[in-house]
């Protein structure tokens, strides 16, 4: 089912068995997000050095595959980068979703690369962009 | 597929439409000799109703008020007047919420209605509970979704003005003791309001042995075009209740100063009407009573029997409610273990299987049974067992696609 095909293997790793579910002693920012007319709900904890790099991150929550899959997917793609670097994939990631990204700048985001059809299926791209949108707000406020 | 149901061919969306349709509890599909109805006003008697003087305008008006007939004989009204027309069962239950409670309500009295309700027929009590004064009570269902008696005893008190409640629960399908409610609502003084928006387009509902105060219900569950909904009233009380909406065609005579207003219901229905659409809920009501309550009720408790059997043989699968195929009343929602309702959902329509996720605008309820949603196959008179066998097929193929059975 072409529909379907968003639930591919990485999605569907990535909502069973999450690298980077729980939470931490020690973060540097909290921040939740909130899909209020699905009831996705998440929290982001990172620890951030004082040079800017994003040194460990985690989440807390519940919802869709979809939504926890992808939140799991982008901390794999920040830790260990800088502030700028995951603002940058923050906006390659939602170029992606609206079609304005290239080819190479979505491999620059690997594994999440695999939400790309996600723009097939308008009422779930909510779903894809949860954790996005909040690690945006971390690093705005 | 149509082979054991003979009603389905009068709906053409299933003419060309792939799907497995169980969402009639959010909206029913519409049979041909609807829609050719309101073809047909708009083509043969199209005027603005209620105002012209010319023959087309007196013919929209027939066909207006022969509606407003059609919908008081549905649930056994005494005389049509006591048919409001509103656009669906929210601005129905608003306009007694505003006209009636805001009105009558005072601080200190009580307002009683349940856990288990439709936000329609909760927002409006909370927002007449803060502008009043009043204190807003909520009967608790058992976990099947039983409303016991003493619970309602404990409830409904001296100081309860207003009882508002769901016929039948648009998450679990189960049957709330109405005419009970009414009994005990009038006993302690009370009016009942109940919202029978799960209720008409399903079972008979009437007013008279329900002892109903209002009762509303939206046309589009029942077939009708979108944006035409009724309010039942008792007369006594619609005559002294002050008007919802003000502007045209609710008026007797205006000044520049004050204004006095129409007899019922025309005071209830400011503007213009939607004529069509209830001429639309006409064909509906006899569609509905040509095929008649009895058949709809045999159909759709084969097919939920069939349905809630093929969920228990699915381990990962948990129905809620009761155990009961009868007290479901054609709704059956349910989670699964490891899979999100909204995933259930998403995956199935890649099947061409059209059911409901969420939380059925009825949070409240979710989080008294302790689920954060649910996935919810509803049925209708339309419905056939290739549907549902769809739906059973379906839902380990949800599994494997989210990966679940490889863990």
């Amino acid at each position: 089912m072409a529909l379907n095909s968003i639930y591919n293997e990485i999605l569907n790793e990535h909502n069973i068995r999450p690298t980077h579910k729980g939470e931490m002693a020690d973060p540097t920012i909290t921040m939740d997000g909130k899909n209020p007319s699905c009831g996705d709900e998440i929290t982001i904890q990172l620890k951030v050095g004082e040079d800017g790099i994003i040194e460990d991150g985690c989440f807390t929550g519940s919802g869709c595959a979809i939504s926890q899959a992808s939140v799991d997917m982008m901390l794999d793609l920040i830790i260990g980068e800088s502030k700028e670097r995951a603002l940058k994939l923050y906006d390659i990631f939602m170029g992606m979703i609206k079609g304005t990204a290239s080819e190479e700048e979505i491999e620059e985001l690997d594994e999440a690369m695999a939400l790309k059809d996600i723009s097939h299926m308008p009422a779930r791209v909510k779903c894809a962009v949860l954790g996005w949108r909040t690690l945006d707000a971390m690093f705005k406020e | 597929m149509n082979i054991n149901n003979p009603y389905r061919k009068d709906f053409p969306i299933f003419r060309d439409f792939p799907a497995a349709y169980l969402d009639s509890a959010a909206t029913a599909q519409r049979p041909d000799c609807v829609i050719e109805a309101e073809k047909r006003f708009y083509e043969t008697m199209n005027a603005n109703p209620l105002r012209g003087l010319y023959r087309l305008s007196m013919e929209a008006t027939e066909a207006y008020e022969d509606a407003r007939e059609s919908a008081a004989g549905l649930i056994g009204a005494k005389s049509p007047a006591e048919i409001v027309f509103t656009r669906n069962s929210t601005e129905a239950l608003n306009l007694v919420a505003y006209s009636y409670a805001l009105t009558f309500l005072k601080e200190g009295d009580e307002i009683v209605t349940t856990v288990m309700e439709h936000h329609s027929n909760l927002l409006p009590w909370q927002m007449a509970a803060q502008r009043t004064g009043a204190v807003l009570k909520f009967l608790e269902p058992l976990p099947d979704g039983t409303l016991p008696e003493e619970e309602i005893d404990r409830k409904i008190t001296e100081k309860t003005r207003l009882v508002a409640v769901g016929h039948i629960s648009n998450v679990l399908g189960i049957e709330n003791p109405v005419r009970l409610l009414a009994q005990k609502a009038h006993a302690a003084g009370a009016v009942i309001v109940i919202d029978a928006a799960q209720s008409v387009p399903h079972i008979p509902v009437d007013v008279q042995e329900l002892d109903a105060d209002f009762l509303v219900f939206s046309g589009h569950k029942l077939m009708a075009p979108f944006g035409i909904g009724v309010l039942y009233g008792k007369e006594a009380l619609l005559e002294k209740m002050p008007p919802f909406l003000r502007g045209g065609e609710m008026i007797e005579s205006v000044s520049l100063t004050e204004a006095t207003f129409a007899e019922l219901p025309h005071k209830f229905e400011a503007g213009t009407v939607n004529a069509a659409g209830a001429y639309g809920l006409k064909a509906a009501i006899e569609y509905l009573q040509g095929v008649g309550y009895q058949a709809v009720r045999e159909i759709e408790d084969n097919l939920t029997a069939l349905l809630m059997e093929g969920l228990k043989e699915l381990p990962y699968v948990h129905i809620q409610g009761s155990e009961d195929p009868k007290k479901h009343n054609g709704i059956v929602s349910f989670t699964m273990d490891g899979a999100h309702p909204h995933d259930i959902s998403s995956i199935l329509d890649g099947f061409d299987i059209n059911i409901r996720a969420g939380h059925h605008c009825a949070e409240p309820l979710m989080r008294f049974l302790g689920v954060g949603s649910t996935a919810r196959a509803s049925l209708y008179l339309y419905n056939t067992k290739g549907d549902v066998e769809r739906l059973l097929e379906g839902l380990p193929k949800v599994r494997e696609t989210l990966g679940l059975d490889r863990v």
